[in-house]
């Protein structure tokens, strides 16, 4: 059943560090994050690695493997040749605190930064109507499990570290989304504009769009075509439309 | 400032990341798909290119078939039959494509096309290359700046890429109706089929769907917009295919068109 | 020992998810500066595991509903061990609470009329679980996790700090509460990534700690799930009850072994999923307890019927309470009617068609295909029981949920009584967002009746750092352990001497195990530094890990029943004297104590919603009401 493979992990911290051979037994129906777990129990006890669920839902152990950017919880060993070294890395695009632990603060940052929900006026707990076709847009944003592998391969901030300043990745760009669609957000009424903050102040307009959040999100989001595309024709309605503003004249608000 | 201190790290090597060698640690065949679209994208170019300077091989008299590459034919330079709108303009120099009129447009709608940006993003421009795979580039600015802040009118791209397509719908209709009245043959088909998957394309497009409905912050209150939003955005995930299956048709189609043209094939006719 | 970095707070609250943020929201908005301290980075908390909804009796699906009904499925559900003030608040509070989430930003399923929609699950009379697909927990976690962003946006635009008032303290870890006398001072951790102690000076400490399920080998819970809020407040000198009742989720993945465990969500049944045997018998029908017969159904037509045409049918047995339906899996298997893996097979493929599955069930779905390589709309998955949930913990005022312990809260799973002896799905989220919110609330009216406020010692301070880097020794003692084997010899105890079916014999050779293990965990050396070091932090969890397993252990022992979550195959039958007796675990000179406590009795309008003939089945004659003439 079980066999041996040779790995390659990154281990060091801040100052430096390296990638550390291993060989490790792999048994069958195991994932990377176990022979991780294995490499902790038996040969490397202080080998950090970041993780809670082991299930793919709380979005903990994002690392790269083979420099793919992966959830080690839901890379299957089988999909990975026995025969082949695995290289195991910490995410590219953070400043890496010890071995495959990273720190993504900057996510946390980014966050604070979209201005919230703004709840309705005049409507009461319990009041809230919505339709279930009004609602769909923004759920499937908020099946986020905020792995922010998305991120990691956003090659404006992971090729552009200066770039963080400006841009808020994926992960928010499309919170931004969420917000704009959700159909009872009050923003508009207290003054915020969503369609301009993703573009000034989250740097929608530093996205072109190459696809490789979307193809990393192991949720499955379509981020580019739902969420940040849809952005950039609200934003184009506003800014780039010249004739947007003219017809809007003759359009019903609501 | 008194002391020297380091050049700050940035790119792709900001202060603090692991440093790790190769620009990539990928070990599958991330180049295929950038080098596959490079070559697929520069053989259209350059086909498209030719045969638009050929001025000639573009109308089959017998049949009334006329090649998308040079529709609507409104030049003095046209054949008179092939002109469906008249032929407002005087005589072309050679190499002038003669379907200048609507060529700029067709390109720009999909030099503008969210789908053909990711493609030669990735393939011409490499940025970047391959997710996870280090891009060229030292700096970044993605389409804040002039030319490139120049995408967000793809919309406008779109209406005249409808127009167009319109024309083409209407050259394949004609096509019906050659030197000897109705008839189908193989040619017919394939402008059909073109004309039909040109329509794929254009409808499938992300700004036709911010058009019909994404930009609604209600569903509900809009059904028909909703059910055409959703039509589209059904239509929109299979976007990038039409995107390619629509070159190969367009090149399809002409090469069809101008090898009957120039006499080197004879059509298959199914009917008259 | 050098100078440590120190903080003070009016609040702090331990623990990230849905009760400890709740708590903080709560304590935030009541002007109290409030201190989060998670383990895990902001927003992972365990709560985002759980998948099947919030119970509410809001009444959106089916009219009827209304808190009563609710606090009376809860109180059959905990077999009426519940502590019944709690399973009121709770029933009550339930609404609001969801409601609220909504003014949060919170986007669940609709109703065709817009309102959130709810769906059957176990134990609930009517459709009741305001749910998002089968991904509600995450759904709790973030909107809490937003609204604490736009508390600390108000923050900023007030005083140019997001910090001034509400601050998460992510991948920090507190090993001790400290206290003035008997009053709560302060908590004394430290920061994961740097190992650097950090000190909270504050006059509460609300305990949000979740469960224990680590200290189980099979189980859904995260790795950190190792019941420090349980030992913390031992410790303090709080004490804790019915710590024997520990649920096992009656569907877990069995296969593939690195995935055992983990959970299959109770939805897949209340959507229509049943459970078959090897010889593809539908056995929950044979499995119906005397005390539900009355509503369940007893045949498989009826049962089938009731998904269309609840009110004229009973429901199928698939949806008893999670204990039941545990304990039938198991004796399946024991039987040797088992799946190749040792489950059983739950199948939904056979039951509606593929896209309602994958529309209805999206994770399941998606968790089956990317870790067993099993398409769940094409063939039954096998599924048998995992350790899921703690019924036992901190014993709370319902009201305010404060421990003995002045200063003292806790809400959620770590807290106790709510569940009595078993809890029903869909409860957990209701817990969480109903008694987070009365701890905040609790903990700030608390400090504003305090006149001087508790200071630290600075000898406990002292003593807390020593004790924290204790296992980074010569290994002096003789022969030393690695925290890992010690941990798994721990886990692997309590699944097969304290698990699912329990004797006493095994339980007393459980506590001289958990002695030898207890022994050795004080000798295990961890190598390496402080920073970011797996090992430290496991040993330093260990220690919370066997007081725990003890708590438990001693406690089943001693309740000589069968209830809930409490299964002994030397005592099968409930008894109704051991109905209104809890058992307290407190901190004694060696080890744990386990005393008998009686619980107060249920109000008289609240005995008055159930029928005699079912409070029967569960009271003594001398507790029974009069008969109404």
């Amino acid at each position: 059943m079980g066999y041996q493979q040779h790995f390659r992990v990154w281990r060091g911290d801040a100052e430096g560090g390296e990638l550390v051979d291993f060989d490790a037994e792999v048994n069958e129906g195991e994932v990377v994050l176990d022979v991780i777990h294995r490499l902790q129990a038996t040969q490397a006890p202080d080998l950090a690695v970041r993780w809670n669920c082991k299930a793919g839902k709380c979005g903990s152990c994002s690392a790269e493997v083979n420099g793919r950017a992966r959830l080690l919880c839901m890379t299957r060993m089988s999909t990975l040749d026995p025969n082949e070294t695995v290289v195991v890395t910490p995410m590219k695009t953070f400043p890496v605190i010890r071995d495959l632990v990273c720190d993504v603060s900057y996510n946390y940052v980014k966050a604070r930064e979209v201005p919230a929900f703004v709840p309705p006026k005049g409507v009461q707990p319990g009041d809230y109507r919505m339709q279930q076709v009004d609602v769909e847009r923004s759920q499937e944003f908020r099946k986020c499990i905020e792995c922010f592998l998305c991120q990691d391969v956003c090659h404006v901030i992971r090729d552009h570290d200066e770039n963080k300043e400006s841009f808020s990745g994926p992960r928010f760009l499309m919170r931004v989304a969420e917000l704009d669609m959700h159909p009872l957000d009050a923003a508009a009424e207290q003054g915020i504009d969503r369609k301009q903050d993703v573009q000034d102040d989250h740097g929608l307009g530093m996205c072109n769009i190459t696809k490789c959040c979307t193809e990393v999100c192991p949720e499955h989001i379509k981020i580019t075509d739902n969420a940040l595309i849809p952005m950039k024709e609200r934003v184009a309605d506003r800014r780039y439309d010249p004739f947007f503003p003219i017809t809007k004249l003759f359009r019903r608000q609501r | 400032m008194t002391t020297t201190s380091p050049a700050p790290r940035t790119g792709v090597d900001g202060r603090g990341r692991v440093a790790i060698g190769p620009r990539t640690l990928r070990t599958d065949r991330w180049w295929l798909s950038p080098l596959l679209t490079f070559l697929g994208l520069s053989a259209f170019v350059i086909y498209g290119l030719v045969r638009t300077a050929m001025q000639q091989h573009y109308w089959v008299a017998e049949y009334h078939y006329l090649t998308p590459f040079y529709s609507p034919c409104m030049t003095m330079s046209c054949i008179p039959e092939s002109a469906h709108f008249g032929r407002p303009f005087p005589e072309f120099p050679p190499l002038i494509p003669y379907a200048i009129i609507g060529l700029p447009f067709l390109l720009l709608f999909r030099l503008t096309c969210y789908y053909y940006r990711k493609a030669y993003y990735r393939s011409f421009w490499l940025s970047p290359p391959a997710c996870a795979v280090t891009e060229p580039h030292r700096t970044y600015s993605g389409e804040t700046r002039f030319p490139l802040v120049t995408q967000n009118v793809h919309r406008y791209f779109f209406y005249v890429a409808v127009i167009i397509t319109a024309i083409n719908t209407w050259d394949a209709i004609l096509a019906f109706g050659g030197e000897d009245g109705f008839g189908i043959g193989l040619g017919n088909l394939i402008l059909v089929i073109n004309v039909i998957l040109l329509w794929a394309y254009t409808l499938s497009c992300h700004s036709c769907r911010h058009a019909v409905g994404g930009r609604l912050k209600h569903f509900s209150k809009h059904p028909v917009r909703y059910r055409l939003w959703t039509w589209v955005t059904k239509m929109n995930t299979r976007h990038m295919e039409f995107a390619w299956v629509t070159l190969g048709t367009l090149v399809l189609t002409d090469a069809y068109i101008a090898l009957l043209s120039a006499g080197v094939i004879s059509d298959t006719r199914i009917f008259n | 020992m050098t100078e440590i970095e120190r903080h003070s707070y009016d609040v702090v609250v331990i623990g990230a998810g849905g009760a400890g943020l709740r708590a903080a929201i709560e304590a935030r908005e009541l002007g109290k500066r409030t201190a989060i301290i998670s383990k895990s980075l902001f927003g992972k908390a365990h709560t985002v595991m759980a998948e099947g909804g919030i119970a509410a009796s809001m009444g959106n699906v089916n009219s009827r509903d209304n808190w009563q009904v609710h606090f009376r499925d809860t109180m059959r559900g905990g077999k009426f061990l519940n502590n019944w003030r709690m399973a009121e608040l709770h029933a009550e509070e339930a609404p609001q609470r969801v409601w609220e989430l909504e003014t949060y930003g919170a986007l669940f399923d609709r109703t065709e009329e817009g309102k959130i929609s709810q769906r059957n699950f176990g134990g609930h009379e009517y459709p009741r679980l305001a749910h998002v697909g089968d991904r509600t927990g995450l759904e709790l976690i973030r909107t809490l996790q937003q609204k604490i962003v736009s508390l600390q946006q108000e923050d900023f635009a007030q005083h140019g700090d997001y910090e001034a008032n509400l601050k998460v303290f992510a991948e920090c870890t507190v090993t001790e509460i400290l206290e003035d006398g008997d009053r709560v001072a302060g908590a004394f951790g430290y920061w994961r990534e740097t190992g650097r102690f950090v000190l909270f000076e504050a006059p509460t400490v609300v305990l949000a700690t979740g469960g224990i399920g680590k200290s189980f080998k099979v189980t859904s819970n995260s790795w950190e799930y190792t019941g420090d809020g349980h030992a913390l407040a031992l410790r303090a000198g709080a004490s804790l009850i019915n710590m024997e009742f520990v649920q096992f989720h009656p569907t877990g993945m069995v296969w593939p072994i690195s995935v055992k465990g983990i959970l299959v969500t109770e939805s897949v049944r209340g959507d229509g999923g049943v459970l078959r045997n090897s010889e593809g018998k539908r056995f929950m029908f044979d499995y119906v307890p005397e005390v539900f017969k009355a509503h369940y159904a007893d045949s498989e037509d009826e049962a089938d019927r009731w998904y269309e045409d609840p009110d004229n049918n009973r429901r199928p047995p698939e949806l008893l309470p999670r204990d039941e339906v545990a304990r039938a899996i198991n004796s399946e298997v024991k039987a040797g009617r088992g799946s190749p893996h040792g489950g059983v097979f739950l199948d939904v493929s056979s039951r509606m068609p593929a896209e309602v599955i994958i529309k209805r069930l999206p994770s399941m779905h998606h968790q089956f295909k990317e870790l067993a390589d099993v398409d769940i709309t094409a063939e039954p998955m096998e599924v048998g029981p995992t350790c899921h949930y703690m019924m036992g913990g901190v014993q709370v005022d319902p009201d305010t949920a404060a421990a003995s312990v002045p200063g003292l809260f806790a809400a959620g799973e770590v807290a106790g009584g709510m569940h009595g002896s078993n809890r029903l799905g869909g409860n957990s989220l209701s817990d969480l967002l109903v008694f987070g919110r009365r701890a905040g609330a609790g903990a700030a009216s608390y400090v504003d009746s305090l006149g001087r406020r508790p200071a630290v010692d600075e000898s406990d301070v002292t003593a807390a750092g020593a004790m924290a880097v204790n296992s980074f020794g010569d290994g002096a003692g003789g022969a030393t352990d690695n925290p890992y084997t010690v941990q798994q010899e721990l886990q692997q105890t309590m699944n097969d001497l304290v698990g699912i079916i329990r004797k006493a014999d095994e339980m007393e050779l459980a506590l001289k195990k958990l002695d030898e293990l207890r022994r050795r965990a004080d000798r295990v050396v961890v190598e390496g530094h402080r920073q970011f070091n797996p090992g430290w932090h496991l040993a330093l969890d260990l220690r919370s890990m066997l007081v725990v397993c003890e708590c438990v252990t001693k406690a089943a022992l001693e309740r000589t029943e069968s209830r809930g979550g409490h299964t002994r195959d030397d005592f099968p039958a409930m008894d109704p004297n051991w109905r209104h007796t809890l058992l307290v675990c407190t901190a004694g000179s060696d080890g744990v104590d386990v005393a008998a406590e009686g619980q107060p009795p249920m109000r008289g309008d609240l005995v008055e919603l159930f029928e005699r003939s079912e409070l029967e089945k569960y009271y003594t004659d001398v507790e029974l009401p009069e008969e109404s003439p």
